[in-house]
């Protein structure tokens, strides 16, 4: 990944872990590990609230930045939308909500101990 | 013309029956290929031939040999020279009857469908590489790597689940839940099936069918075969990662992904696992006991076929326009 991408996502990091909305500064602090300018800081936030990734808020004379989403409001966005490489979106959605029945589970279930049962567990 | 046009229409329906058949039939898990070709063919000698016939219709109905509709310079009321479509068949200038109405109308419905075919396949087109856009910018966000798996993304999510991203920078994506459910082997076998849509470049297969749904949502024909042509793919996957290792691992792979999986995981076209427990038991079934594949000679019948009907309604539509 690039070093603007792996930016992006340190900063991410930063604001999910925070409860608070966080000034440039706040950001800044928590990524002591890396020597970054204030603006480099800025820049990527911005770049992040034009994706939509980043919210702000003027308190006093500074912006303060807030996460759009949890990130596992994210990580559903992206589990449901890997199904909508074909745009039927209301296809993926029948197909997420309808996991495999309780009793069609146990089939598969059974069916499973029988193939691990003939031959030693690969498992390791 | 008429005769052109009814040669069209006979090919038209007939796709749609023989499309209907297919689905029936059980010899093509026997030769997912070769199944897939010949779907591909049905898919695109339809639309040729039912745009064709319309427009054929739109031309020629009711036309006597020779004449057909003719721009002619006429004197206008006004004494200054005009141009005009005459009908053929005697219709006067200007005049509209019921038959030239109804050609109109085929005409037209040619030309629209043309249109909204080439529309759909753009606008799905557009839909895929606006959901691959946003796929890439969330996995930049949220996925990391894991020495258990190089070269694959890993997102955090405890639902099983495995699947990947085509196109030109293709990355192939394992959610955590996986990694913990799946051993190394069940697993080497999942990242094979997901390499094999890479390489083969699957979702382009998928493509059109999954358009031609979307413009014909209320048709079972083409659910009918989207669905279809999305199982083969996934079959012709699994006959590839079994190429590189035991079929056995693959298999249970897949058991163990539906029944234990951790509840909803997205079953996508290209996910490892599919939405149905019927599916996934002729998948598993097929690669536990595999069925002989079909004789060379039927292999080459099924592609002749699949060429014929490609060929088909271009063949009819090149054909000269004077023929009566």
């Amino acid at each position: 990944m690039n070093r603007l991408g792996e930016l992006e996502r340190a900063i991410m990091d930063v604001l999910w872990e925070s409860a608070e909305p966080m000034t440039v500064r706040q950001v800044s602090a928590c990524l002591t590990d890396r020597d970054l300018a204030h603006t480099t800081v800025m820049t990527v936030l911005d770049r992040l609230a034009k994706k939509g990734f980043v919210r702000r808020e003027r308190a006093g004379r500074a912006w303060r930045y807030r996460p759009a989403a949890t990130r596992e409001a994210y990580v559903a966005e992206l589990m449901l939308t890997a199904l909508d490489e074909t745009g039927d979106r209301q296809a993926a959605l029948t197909r997420f909500a309808r996991s495999v029945s309780g009793s069609e589970a146990d089939v598969l279930r059974e069916a499973l101990a029988a193939l691990t049962r003939e031959a030693p567990s690969s498992r390791t | 013309m008429p005769a052109i046009v009814l040669a069209l229409g006979a090919v038209s329906a007939g796709c749609v029956l023989a499309a209907r058949r297919l689905s029936g039939a059980a010899w093509p898990r026997r030769s997912p290929a070769v199944a897939i070709a010949l779907w591909q063919a049905l898919g695109l000698s339809w639309g040729l031939a039912t745009v064709g016939a319309l427009v054929g219709l739109g031309i020629g109905l009711g036309a006597r040999a020779g004449s057909g509709p003719t721009w002619r310079v006429v004197e206008s009321a006004a004494g200054r020279p005009a141009w005009l479509l005459t009908g053929a068949g005697g219709v006067a200038a200007g005049h509209w009857n019921l038959l030239s109405a109804v050609r109109a109308l085929c005409l037209a419905s040619g030309v629209a469908l043309l249109a909204v075919l080439c529309w759909i396949l753009g606008a799905a087109v557009a839909a895929v590489l606006r959901a691959r856009h946003r796929q890439r910018q969330l996995l930049g966000l949220l996925a990391h790597g894991d020495p258990k798996v190089p070269g694959v993304l890993v997102v955090d999510h405890p639902a099983a689940t495995a699947y990947c991203v085509p196109g030109l920078r293709a990355s192939i994506v394992v959610s955590a839940g996986a990694l913990d459910l799946l051993s190394a082997a069940e697993l080497d076998a999942v990242l094979a099936h997901e390499r094999a849509h890479l390489r083969e470049r699957h979702d382009l297969v998928l493509l059109p069918f999954a358009a031609l749904l979307r413009a014909f949502r209320w048709s079972g024909t083409a659910r009918s075969a989207n669905h279809h042509v999305a199982l083969l793919v996934e079959m012709l996957a699994d006959d590839r990662a079994r190429r590189r290792g035991p079929a056995r691992e693959l298999a249970t792979a897949l058991l163990r992904v539906a029944a234990y999986g951790g509840g909803p995981a997205p079953a996508g076209a290209l996910a490892a696992d599919t939405a149905s427990a019927a599916e996934l038991t002729a998948r598993v079934t097929r690669l536990l006991r595999p069925q002989p594949r079909l004789p060379v000679l039927l292999v080459v019948l099924a592609i002749a076929a699949a060429a014929i009907l490609a060929l088909l309604p271009a063949a009819a539509l090149l054909l000269p326009w004077g023929i009566p």
